[in-house]
């Protein structure tokens, strides 16, 4: 695998993901975008905020892209998320890998983003009309 | 000993770090910190997980901490 492109950045630009991942080797690519949904519960979300613990985000994400890299043979990886407040359809995070066959491709890119989700210290806080909330604080 | 907060545990605390130098009996564990903000701030008890990063890396409540650490509180986290 090339050196993996792992960031935690202020704005995610969703164009130059094709170039970073297109390698002769790979018989595809793919990516998954998170972007900002406009309702959670029939109520209105008008932004997200997000809060990194950088330094340990940036370690448990490179974790993840070792994790997949020993389970399926991959060429080229981008994990990449976006902190700071998001706009309705705006992108968030986008994860992507290039491999020789799309199967592992499929699934590496499901695992990184499944796994992302569990393990990285990132926080998101869904601001609704007249109030915030911290998504998954509360049972 | 100071504690980095982030998400609703900085809400909880009303600041992005907690000094624990005040305090007369200082946590000697990843546990017994947690006891102690329990404690001091009931709200904690309310999350549904609360996890502390030593020096970057997920802990145990059995693992010891010290002043040099850095230790950081961890809510439920939510990125994606």
């Amino acid at each position: 695998m090339e050196k993996p492109i792992i960031e935690i950045v202020e704005t995610i630009d969703t164009a130059q993901v094709y170039d970073e991942l297109s390698d002769a080797k790979s018989g595809g690519i793919c990516v998954f975008i998170g972007t900002v949904r406009d309702f959670t519960d029939n109520e209105s979300v008008i932004s997200l905020e997000f809060e990194a613990y950088k330094s340990m985000a940036l370690k448990e994400m490179a974790k993840i892209v070792d994790q997949a890299s020993a389970k399926w043979p991959l060429n080229k990886v981008v994990i990449r998320h976006a902190v700071g407040l998001k706009k309705v359809k705006e992108p968030v995070v986008i994860i992507g890998v290039s491999t020789a066959h799309r199967d592992a491709c499929f699934t590496a890119c499901r695992y990184m983003i499944d796994t992302l989700k569990e393990t990285v210290p990132i926080w998101k806080k869904e601001m609704f009309k007249n109030k915030s909330v911290w998504v998954s604080a509360h049972p | 000993m100071e504690i980095i907060l982030f998400g609703i545990a900085r809400d909880i605390v009303g600041k992005s770090s907690l000094d624990l130098s005040s305090y007369n009996e200082k946590p000697h564990s990843v546990g017994e910190l947690i006891h102690l903000l329990n404690d001091a701030y009931p709200d904690f008890n309310k999350l549904s997980s609360l996890a502390v990063a030593v020096n970057g890396e997920y802990a145990s409540l059995e693992a010891q901490i010290g002043q040099k650490d850095e230790i950081a509180i961890i809510p439920p986290v939510s990125g994606g």
